[in-house]
């Protein structure tokens, strides 16, 4: 069949299966968008900035597991999008890019709206191409969707010149491909996999870390299995939230930087670590040479060799998927009698049982102020933890992660590794698009809302009622807090000064719009909001302005060198 | 340690700045870069020359392995190898003067490629250390210029690196 590269676009899309592309249009890709207009399998969503595009699409990823896809033009269209890219590529997301560039013959000449778009995002995709024949539009099609989702995830850009997209071929996709340099299916070495089970087994202290590549591995089952088999004590990363059921006995809460104090002694202080999925993070582990005081023996599953031994050096190196090796393990713990010694590990929970103890999720109560902790704490109650929630980034992102238990995977879903203000609501629009019936919550900031404020405007027109829960601190937060605990309370342009009204901005919208002032207001604002099951509810939480992420390891301090309160400033 | 990483990639544009951008976005070390296409015109080898410990060493090699135009990456220092690098260089050559440089370069076995009344061009190959010590022994008044590809690399005996 003769299509021209515009439909033969739209048609690879479809074989793939793919709902949603997330876009904005703009001369290099009219032809496209023309292709797109003629049918109607494929549905795109208009957003008002590409940033929110390339977010929505993530989100939509993270939520479903399926590849995400964006559509942008050249230019200033692929530079608005970088944002959006690096997030997905830092947190191993599977998304399909597709830009517009200048015809090829313009290419090289400064021609309008051209930028160099390989060039650009080449550090910040896992692979990109540039479509210089139409001939080669579909295979390449096909290799994006492949590597994006194979292996360890992450975004693929395909740039398609416009003559390209308008050029006509034989259309013809194919059902597979091979690439000689690409071999991403890794299993686990069977040898190790046998080391590393007597190790655990052998273990008086033993610890679990689980991170984001188990979420995206779809490992969560098995990893739960497996730490409850073995009786062990299991934390997440940030991205690994929800890998583990959070509300289970065995979790120890999330590590790192605003980790709780069990989590981060417990890795700390035992003798066997497994990871899995994880990459032992600066923000997760701090400094390493601390970490290493206390000598332990690690064992490590990545599918990325490249994630083994790059901030710490392993015993048990595992490359593969995490899936397979935890199904592998839990084979082999079944096939012997021996589980870890009783006696140790009753020790080991005692130990973690007084960490525990120390209650440093603890924080003041208030009857005047509302303590943004007591926001997401409600938040969990009346959603009763069965939301989608999204984040932007700062103080309310930890808040989020520490108050609200996550018992399943993809449920979570924030810019952990790039750290991107104004994720929260473009994401959520992705994840209630992708589950229509779901609750979706975006916990944010007064900051961080209005990085991406004008996606309000999408959500009016898609009939997307996500909640916004807006922890109004006047302040930008997590700066703030660090300038009070490390800059001599000097707060260097991080108040929030002529800050918008965000009920009437939200009106503008054709929202609805609640202020919330008083703690005693907080539960009724947030069961009036998700009444409105079919309307984008706003909801400004005035929060104390001085409130503090606890605990907190200082940005190159060992992971037990927390300060856990304002009593440690 | 001084490294010579030989790679196969595919030929194809852009190829060259996957590999060049990885080492400067996690500041890995470059000394020389070659690259050129090989017998089989979609594949391209490069030898890159580097330094690093062992652990980064490590890295580089996982990382630019996950690049997805690499097809293969080996530390030739793994094993024994052969490394060779071309230079050419332009000396003043005045009369009283050029027989005094035929011989040095005859020392070297280099050979003059190119003769005006005034320069020899001199051709010379050999491992980094040769070329280093043929310059050191000209008199550095004398040289005009000096080009050199950066190192080539392949291992000995019968150890074969293809797709």
């Amino acid at each position: 069949m003769q299509l021209s590269g515009a439909e033969i676009t739209i048609r690879c899309l479809e074989e793939e299966g793919v709902e949603y592309i997330f876009g904005y249009p703009g001369g290099a890709v009219l032809f496209i968008y023309d292709a797109l207009f003629q049918q109607d399998k494929v549905k795109h969503i208009l957003v008002r900035h590409e940033q929110a595009a390339l977010h929505a699409a993530d989100a939509y990823a993270r939520a479903t597991g399926r590849p995400g896809v964006a559509l942008v033009t050249s230019g200033p269209g692929v530079t608005n999008a970088v944002t959006g890219i690096a997030t997905a590529y830092m947190d191993s997301i599977p998304m399909v890019v597709i830009s517009g560039q200048v015809p090829t013959a313009a290419i090289g000449l400064d021609a309008f709206q051209e930028v160099d778009t390989v060039g650009i995002t080449r550090p910040c995709v896992k692979h990109n191409f540039l479509v210089k024949r139409v001939e080669d539009l579909a295979e390449t099609m096909k290799k994006a969707f492949y590597v994006a989702t194979t292996g360890r995830p992450g975004p693929v850009l395909v740039d398609i010149p416009k003559d390209v997209s308008q050029q006509v071929t034989e259309f013809l996709y194919p059902a597979q491909v091979e690439m000689r340099s690409y071999n991403p299916g890794v299993k686990g070495h069977p040898g190790l996999i046998r080391q590393a089970v007597q190790m655990l087994l052998e273990a008086r202290r033993p610890m679990v870390y689980a991170g984001g590549g188990v979420v995206l591995g779809e490992a969560s089952e098995f990893l739960t299995q497996l730490v409850r088999e073995l009786g062990v004590p299991c934390t997440n990363t940030l991205m690994g939230l929800g890998s583990y059921p959070a509300t289970d006995p065995q979790f120890v809460g999330m590590l790192g930087m605003h980790g709780t104090y069990e989590a981060n002694l417990a890795m700390h202080h035992c003798d066997v670590l497994l990871a899995v999925g994880a990459r032992f993070d600066d923000r997760v582990i701090g400094n390493t040479r601390h970490f290493f005081v206390e000598g332990r023996r690690i064992i490590h599953i990545d599918i990325d060799p490249s994630s083994i031994s790059k901030r710490v050096r392993v015993d048990v190196p595992i490359v593969g998927d995490v899936r397979e090796v935890l199904q592998e393990m839990l084979k082999r713990v079944a096939e012997t009698p021996q589980r870890l010694d009783p006696v140790a590990l009753k020790q080991w929970w005692h130990q973690i049982g007084e960490w525990r103890a120390r209650d440093c999720m603890h924080y003041e109560r208030s009857d005047t102020l509302i303590k943004p902790q007591f926001v997401v704490e409600t938040l969990y109650q009346v959603t009763q933890g069965d939301a989608i929630i999204t984040s932007d980034v700062g103080q309310h992102q930890m808040w989020a992660a520490q108050y609200y238990k996550f018992d399943k995977p993809r449920r979570w879903l924030n810019s952990g590794g790039l750290g991107t203000m104004g994720f929260g609501l473009p994401a959520a629009m992705g994840a209630q698009l992708a589950f229509p019936d779901q609750v979706v919550a975006c916990i944010t900031g007064e900051a961080s809302i209005q990085m991406c404020i004008q996606e309000l405007s999408t959500c009016k027109q898609y009939h997307l009622p996500v909640k916004i829960i807006n922890l109004n601190n006047r302040y930008l937060g997590m700066v703030r807090q660090w300038q009070q605990i490390l800059h001599g309370n000097r707060y260097s342009e991080s108040y929030m000064d002529a800050l918008p009204d965000f009920v009437k901005l939200a009106e503008s919208y054709g929202h609805v719009g609640i202020r919330i002032e008083n703690p005693a207001d907080v539960e009724g604002a947030l069961r009036e909001a998700f009444a409105l099951k079919d309307r984008v509810v706003f909801l400004d939480f005035m929060t104390d302005p001085t409130e503090n992420v606890f605990p907190m390891v200082k940005a190159g301090q060992g992971l037990t060198e927390m300060l856990l309160g304002a009593e440690d400033l | 340690m001084r490294h010579i990483l030989s790679l196969l990639l595919e030929n194809e544009a852009g190829a060259l700045s996957r590999v060049a951008g990885l080492f400067s976005a996690r500041g890995y070390n470059i000394e020389s870069l070659t690259v050129a296409p090989t017998e089989d015109p979609t594949l391209s080898r490069m030898t890159i020359v580097t330094n690093g410990s062992a652990e980064v060493m490590e890295q580089i090699t996982k990382q630019l392995n996950k690049l997805v135009d690499v097809v293969k990456v080996f530390d030739l220092n793994e094993g024994r190898h052969i490394e060779r690098e071309l230079m050419l260089v332009k000396m003043r050559a005045e009369a009283g003067a050029r027989e005094e440089i035929k011989r040095t370069a005859d020392i070297f076995r280099g050979r003059i490629v190119d003769v005006t009344d005034q320069t020899y061009t001199i051709e010379l190959t050999g491992p980094r250390d040769k070329l280093d010590a043929f310059l050191e022994a000209l008199d550095p008044l004398m040289i005009l210029e000096t080009v050199r590809t950066g190192a080539s690399g392949i291992g000995r005996g019968d150890w074969i690196m293809r797709v």
